[in-house]
C-alpha cells in the first residue's frame, strides 16, 4: 500500500507543479498584452525624423519646432554669444555633466562648446559655433526652460525647478542632472535642417 | 464583527428571518451602524464621514461630467469650456468637482494630523494606518490625473514634470516614463489613458474605505484620551460607548452641514481661488509657464521634491556612494515618495506606548512643530526654486524626516508621560459631570 501511496503523491506533486506553472505561463501571456498596449503605437514611433527650413533664423535668433512631441531649440548664435560660451568652457572641471551629450559625437566627448555645435554648411557666412541645436526639454522633469540669455549663466533657465544653462546649454546650476542634449542633426542644403 | 460586545441584529418578522438566514445583509449594516464608539471623540473625529460624503460626491458629479467631456488634444479644452458655458448648470457641476477636490485633501490632511496626535496609527491600528496611507496615495494619483484632462497649461507641463519623476530612476527611468505616456512626450496617448484612470481609481478608493472601515471596526475606534473601551462585559463596554447611530451620526452630519457651508461658499463665490489662470490657456507644448506651480494640496511633497538639489552635501555625499547613479533628480523623487513612507512606518518608528499626544507633554511640541513644517513646506513649494525659499524648503524637508526616523523614536524612550485617564468613562465625566454624584475620576499613570 505504501509503495501505492508514494507513487500517487509523487504523480500529485507532479501535477500541482505542472498546472501552477502552467497558470503562471498563461497568466503573464494574458497580462503582457495589457501591459504592451501602453508603450507608444505605430504611430507615435513612425514620426522619427523632420527637415527644418532655417533661412529665416538670424544671428540672435531663435526658433523652436516640436520634434517627436517634444520641442527642439534652433539658435543661430552671435560673435558674442560665441566668444562668452568659449570663455565659458574654462569652467569644464566644475561642470555638474562633463560630457557633450551630443547624439551626432561619441559618448564620452567632453562638454567643450565646439563638440555641441553643429558646422554650418559650405559656403554659408555663419561663423563656426553659429548653429547651436539642442533638446528644449530640461533634464531634470520636463518643463521647457526660456532662452535669450536667461539665468546666471546667459543661455537658459528652466523655471520650474530654477537650473540654470549657460550659453551653450550645458548645466551649471540647479537640479538638472544633464547638459541639454543635441539631437542627431545634419544640414542637407543651405537653408534646411534634418533632425532625426 | 467588532471586538466590542454590543447587541447584534435579532431578526423578528418572518421575513427579516427568511431574508436573515439567505443572506444577513441587514444584520452586517444593523451591526455597521450600530459599532460601539467611544462617547469622548471630539470634533477631530468628524473627518472621516467627511472623507466618505466627499469621494461619493465626487464620484457622482464625475461621472455627470463625462457625459460631456471628449478626451482628445484638439477637443479636451473645448469640451470643459463647453461644459462651463453650455451645459444646463455644468458651471457649478464643474466648479463642485473642482472644488471638491481641494476639500478631500483639506480633510484628507486633518483625518492624517488628527491620527498622528492622537496615535490612531499605534497598535492594533497599524492596517488601518497603512490602508489609509495607500488611499491617500491612490487619492494623490486620481487628483493629478484628474488635474491633466481639461488639458490646459498647467495640465499639460504639470504632466511633462510629474511623469519626468520616473524617468529619474536610473537606468529604467526613460522606459517606464514612455510607457506611462505611451510616447516620447505628453500627447493623446497620455490624455486618453489618464482619463481612463481617472474614472478608475475613485472605484478602487470606494473599495479601500470599505475595507479601512472594517479594519477600525475590528479594533474599535481610538480616542482622544488613547484609552481603550473596555471590553469584560457589554455593561461595561456601554459605559464607554455609545452605538454610532444616532449619536455620532448626528454629531457628523451637523460639521458636514457647516463644512458644506463653507464649500458652497467658496464655490459660489470663489470658486477659481484656489486654481491657477494659466490653466485657462489651452495646452501648449512649445511654452511653459513662466512659473509651474501644482494644486495647493501637492506643495508641500513639491517642496520636498525641490529642496534636494546638487549642492546639498547629502546628495552630493549619496552620489559619490553609489558612483553617480542616484543623481540630485533621482534624489530629489526619492525624498518626495520618502516623506510618505516615513509616515507609514510611524507605528514601528514610535516607541512610545502612550498613544494620546494629550499625556506626552514633550511630543505635542515637536507635533506642533510638524504641522508648522507641513505649512511652511506649503508655502516654500508655491514659492519661485531662487533665493532663500530652497533653504527654507531644506529646512523644512529635513524636519520631517527627523521627526519620523529620530524624535518618535528617541521620545518614547526619554519622555515622562503624564497620567492618562484609566477608562473613557472618566474622561467623558470629567468633561460632562455625572447628572448624580458620580465619584472623582482616578488617574494613574499611563506607562
Amino acid at each position: 500500500m505504501s509503495h501505492a501511496d508514494d507513487h500517487d503523491s509523487s504523480r500529485r506533486d507532479f501535477l500541482f507543479y505542472a498546472t501552477g506553472g502552467a497558470g503562471a505561463v498563461a497568466t503573464g501571456a494574458a497580462v503582457w498584452p495589457l501591459v504592451n498596449q501602453m508603450n507608444p503605437s505605430a504611430d507615435v514611433l513612425a514620426l522619427a525624423s523632420i527637415r527644418v527650413d532655417v533661412s529665416l533664423v538670424d544671428p540672435g535668433t531663435q526658433i523652436t519646432v516640436l520634434f517627436q512631441g517634444q520641442p527642439v531649440f534652433i539658435r543661430q548664435r552671435t560673435e558674442d554669444e560665441i566668444a562668452l560660451a568659449r570663455e565659458q568652457d574654462a569652467d569644464i572641471d566644475s561642470f555638474p555633466d562633463p560630457l557633450a551629450r551630443n547624439a551626432n559625437l561619441p559618448d564620452d566627448t567632453p562638454a567643450l562648446d565646439e563638440n555641441r555645435v553643429l558646422q554650418p554648411p559650405e559656403g554659408s557666412a555663419a561663423p563656426v559655433g553659429a548653429w547651436l541645436i539642442q533638446s528644449g526639454v530640461c533634464t531634470h522633469l520636463g518643463c521647457v526652460p526660456v532662452g535669450e540669455g536667461a539665468g546666471d549663466f546667459s543661455g537658459w533657465f528652466c523655471p520650474c525647478h530654477g537650473s540654470h544653462y549657460d550659453a551653450s546649454g550645458r548645466i551649471r546650476r540647479g537640479p538638472a542632472p544633464e547638459n541639454l542634449p543635441i539631437p542627431a542633426a545634419r544640414f542637407i542644403d543651405e537653408t534646411t535642417i534634418e533632425l532625426g | 464583527m467588532s471586538g466590542i460586545p454590543h447587541d447584534h441584529y435579532d431578526p423578528k418578522s418572518g421575513a427579516e428571518k427568511w431574508l436573515h438566514r439567505r443572506l444577513p445583509i441587514v444584520g452586517l449594516m444593523y451591526d455597521t451602524l450600530m459599532i460601539p464608539t467611544p462617547k469622548n471623540l471630539n470634533w477631530m473625529w468628524i473627518w472621516g464621514v467627511v472623507l466618505t460624503f466627499t469621494l461619493v460626491m465626487q464620484i457622482v458629479t464625475g461621472v455627470v461630467l463625462v457625459m460631456h467631456y471628449t478626451p482628445h488634444v484638439d477637443m479636451a479644452f473645448a469640451s470643459v469650456e463647453h461644459i462651463m458655458r453650455n451645459v444646463n448648470g455644468g458651471h457649478m457641476i464643474r466648479y463642485i468637482h473642482q472644488n471638491g477636490a481641494s476639500l478631500f485633501f483639506v480633510a484628507v490632511y486633518a483625518h492624517i494630523f488628527r491620527a498622528l496626535y492622537y496615535g490612531s496609527y499605534k497598535s492594533p491600528r497599524e492596517v488601518t494606518w497603512i490602508i489609509g496611507i495607500l488611499m491617500f496615495v491612490v487619492m494623490m494619483g486620481t487628483a493629478f490625473m484628474g488635474y491633466v484632462l481639461p488639458w490646459g497649461q498647467m495640465s499639460f507641463h504639470g504632466t511633462a514634470v510629474i511623469t519626468g519623476l520616473f524617468g529619474t530612476i536610473p537606468f529604467i527611468g526613460e522606459a517606464i516614463q514612455t510607457w506611462l505616456l505611451g510616447a516620447s512626450a505628453v500627447g493623446q496617448p497620455a490624455l486618453n489613458r489618464f482619463f481612463s484612470l481617472h474614472y478608475l481609481l475613485p472605484f478602487l478608493l470606494l473599495g479601500l474605505t470599505i475595507v479601512h472601515i472594517w479594519a477600525f471596526h475590528t479594533t474599535g475606534n481610538n480616542n482622544p484620551t488613547g484609552v481603550e473601551v473596555r471590553r469584560g462585559s457589554k455593561e461595561e463596554a456601554e459605559k464607554d460607548t455609545l452605538p454610532f447611530w444616532p449619536y455620532f451620526v448626528i454629531k457628523d452630519l451637523f460639521a458636514l452641514a457647516v463644512i458644506m457651508t463653507v464649500f458652497f461658499a467658496v464655490v459660489g463665490f470663489m470658486p477659481n481661488y484656489l486654481g491657477h489662470p494659466d490653466n485657462y490657456i489651452e495646452a501648449n507644448p512649445l511654452a511653459t509657464p513662466t512659473h509651474i506651480v501644482p494644486e495647493w494640496y501637492f506643495l508641500p511633497f513639491y517642496a520636498i521634491l525641490r529642496a534636494f538639489d546638487q549642492d546639498v552635501w547629502l546628495v552630493i555625499a549619496v552620489n559619490w556612494v553609489t558612483f553617480g547613479i542616484v543623481d540630485a533628480a533621482f534624489f530629489g523623487v526619492i525624498a518626495m515618495f520618502g516623506a510618505i513612507v516615513v509616515m507609514a512606518l510611524a507605528p514601528w518608528l514610535d516607541t512610545s506606548s502612550v498613544r494620546s499626544g494629550r499625556y506626552r507633554p514633550m511630543f505635542k511640541w515637536w507635533f506642533a512643530l510638524l504641522v508648522i513644517t507641513f505649512f511652511v513646506l506649503m508655502w516654500a513649494g508655491a514659492m519661485p526654486a531662487e533665493g532663500i525659499y530652497p533653504y527654507i524648503a531644506l529646512i523644512g524637508s529635513t524636519y520631517w524626516f527627523a521627526y519620523f526616523l529620530i524624535i518618535l523614536p528617541l521620545l518614547g524612550v526619554i519622555e515622562k508621560p503624564l497620567p492618562a485617564p484609566a477608562t473613557i468613562e472618566d474622561d467623558f465625566n470629567a468633561h460632562y459631570a455625572p447628572k448624580s454624584g458620580g465619584a472623582a475620576p482616578a488617574l494613574e499613570p499611563a506607562e
